[in-house]
């Protein structure tokens, strides 16, 4: 392996850290004026990037080859998988932002450059071979994505979001490293194929409290119960294109992490946390559900609902297997659509003023004032729901398969029960909307931009997405397959 | 004679005290940001010790890499801290409630 591959290896990450620097110095030269070109060429690098990665995923990467720095960093089909999901949802949230931040009067030139970084650090948390990679990455992407939280300064919820996102993102990060710091002291190396051979004649005290504190460190990361609490206040908090952002790549970038990890460098040792990861997906459903039901908020709610749909990924995770994992990312790829589309909804919620509409009382009729927007919202609510002819269904249905083939019947069944909870909030949205008394409050024109968008996501999780069922999950096949493949 | 365990030992006392730190101190988000520090040092003490330990000088270099985020990470916490301040004019840990539920 020599260092020219190697270079070649990283090149999507090479494209956004150099878009990244140059576009900063743009935006130190020329101001807030020019941060129109600056996002064009930020969605420009991102799109880019997600081309450079796109051979790796369909001539399905894996093995030797596609390791990077010793070992360091791999550009396998699993890691192609989940970065052009991150690239895309990346890009979106630059696309809908200027609307949104117009009407502030605070799009700065630095919100696409940020966002270039947090894509960047993602997509080498995914690509990460060893723990200090996998730490690079982490902190390079919660670092931009805590100012992101704070940016938008008129309001004062926001710098509030952005501090309890410091906080508690801190604190995972520290529980993290302890762990890693454990598992370096115990098993003498910090790569992933190493860690996997050292501990292969068994778990040692020391060990096994690292793999938890590993555990509870991503699932901070994750919004997992019972390490979710930030999530409802900073999801409410930060400017929406930005809680988009959150809800949707940096999702993708921690679950893909932690498949990762859990999967190449403990995969030998699932016994010793698949039931930890059972009660956080259990949990998780549950409280996500249940959460929920008393919100007025909708971007509280949307946390929620994003809590919920963690643990039913998370059910993947738990039956370790190639099948559960190529679940989990059919599962991924279609949780970014709704959630995306989701987000774009409620950013087109806006009054006569133009102001953002965000409780759901003002919701009340809206399939009389905005039909096609209500339509929109109801579709994504019920693709939530997991509700059979859209294509949120098809992503319950590959995870509750893989755990049932995995005889993890107990689990999918509980699993099961716990999605008709989640079933009663979102079927409320669309109650409101369609039949109670019209508020008449939601008014407001929309950006062509947030129609294009919406439209797309909602032509993705209807019925139509089953064309794509097949193609969809023999790409995750070949993801999950590359991710077992023993270096 | 002092071993590794000594090491391990103290660091994870700093470690529990950073992490007590955050959640019992209901005074001062300055405080928090001193216990963020705390348990990263933590982990740098576990690191070095373990370094020195197995003769591998991975996780000496591990350590820098730490130092260096732990740097980046008290500068963007104290300026978001700095923005927080100039909107409500108090950084006082319960004064942080404007969203609940």
């Amino acid at each position: 392996m020599d260092w020219s591959q190697s270079l070649r290896l990283i090149a999507p990450e090479e494209t956004l850290s150099i878009a990244g620097l140059v576009l900063l110095l743009v935006a130190a030269w020329s101001g807030d004026k020019a941060s129109r070109l600056i996002s064009i060429l930020a969605v420009a690098a991102l799109v880019a990037a997600a081309f450079l990665v796109a051979p790796a995923l369909c001539a399905g990467a894996m093995g030797p080859e596609t390791s990077a720095f010793f070992g360091q960093f791999r550009a396998d089909a699993f890691a192609s998988f989940a970065k052009i999901l991150i690239y895309l949802s990346a890009a979106a949230s630059l696309v809908i932002a200027p609307a949104f931040f117009e009407r502030f009067k605070a799009m700065r030139a630095e919100y696409p450059v940020l966002v270039l970084f947090a894509a960047l650090g993602m997509g080498i948390m995914v690509s990460a071979g060893d723990l200090v990679t996998l730490y690079i990455g982490l902190e390079m992407n919660s670092l931009a994505a805590y100012v992101l939280a704070a940016f938008l300064r008129p309001d004062d919820r926001s710098a509030e979001a952005g501090l309890k996102y410091f906080v508690l993102g801190a604190l995972a990060s520290g529980i993290l490293l302890f762990g890693m710091s454990l598992i370096y002291g115990f098993t003498g190396t910090v790569s992933f194929t190493g860690i996997n051979a050292a501990l292969a004649g068994g778990l040692s005290h020391g060990a096994l409290f690292g793999v938890v504190f590993i555990l509870v460190g991503l699932a901070f990361k994750v919004s997992a119960v019972p390490f979710h609490m930030w999530t409802p206040d900073v999801y409410e908090g930060a400017p929406t294109p930005v809680t988009t952002f959150f809800a949707t790549a940096p999702k993708v970038a921690a679950l893909g992490l932690t498949m990762r990890v859990m999967l190449d460098a403990f995969g030998d040792q699932a016994a010793a946390w698949q039931q930890i990861v059972v009660f956080i997906a259990l949990a998780s459903i549950v409280v996500g559900a249940l959460g929920a039901i008393g919100q007025s908020n909708i971007k509280r709610l949307m946390a929620y609902s994003s809590i919920n749909n963690v643990g039913f990924i998370l059910i993947g995770l738990a039956v370790a297997t190639p099948q559960g994992a190529s679940a989990m990312l059919v599962y991924l790829a279609i949780y970014v659509a709704m959630t995306l589309g989701g987000f774009v909804a409620v950013l087109m919620l806006k009054d006569e003023n133009g102001a953002f509409v965000e409780n759901i009382p003002s919701l009340a009729g809206l399939s009389r004032t905005r039909p096609a927007l209500a339509l929109g919202l109801a579709m994504i609510m019920f693709s939530l729901a997991g509700i059979p002819p859209l294509f949120g269904f098809w992503g319950k249905f590959v995870v509750f398969q893989a755990a049932v083939q995995a005889d993890f019947i107990a689990l999918a069944a509980l699993g099961i029960a716990a999605s008709v909870i989640g079933a009663f909030y979102y079927i409320k949205i669309v109650k409101i909307m369609y039949f109670d008394e019209p508020a008449d409050v939601v008014k407001g024109e929309s950006d062509i931009w947030h129609k294009i968008i919406l439209v797309a996501c909602v032509v993705f999780i209807s019925p139509l997405g089953y064309l794509l069922a097949k193609w969809l999950g023999g790409l995750a096949d070949v993801a999950a397959a590359s991710l077992f493949f023993a270096l | 004679m002092i071993g590794i365990e000594h090491y391990v030992v103290v660091s994870s006392i700093l470690f529990v005290l950073g992490v007590l730190g955050i959640f019992l101190n209901r005074k001062n988000v300055i405080v928090i940001l001193m216990a963020i520090e705390l348990i990263l040092l933590a982990v740098n003490i576990n690191l070095v010790a373990f370094s020195s330990f197995l003769g591998d000088l991975t996780g000496q270099i591990f350590a820098m890499f730490v130092l260096t985020v732990a740097a980046g990470e008290a500068a963007v916490g104290l300026a978001i801290l700095v923005v927080y301040y100039r909107g409500r004019g108090s950084i006082a840990v319960d004064d942080i409630n404007r969203m609940k539920g």
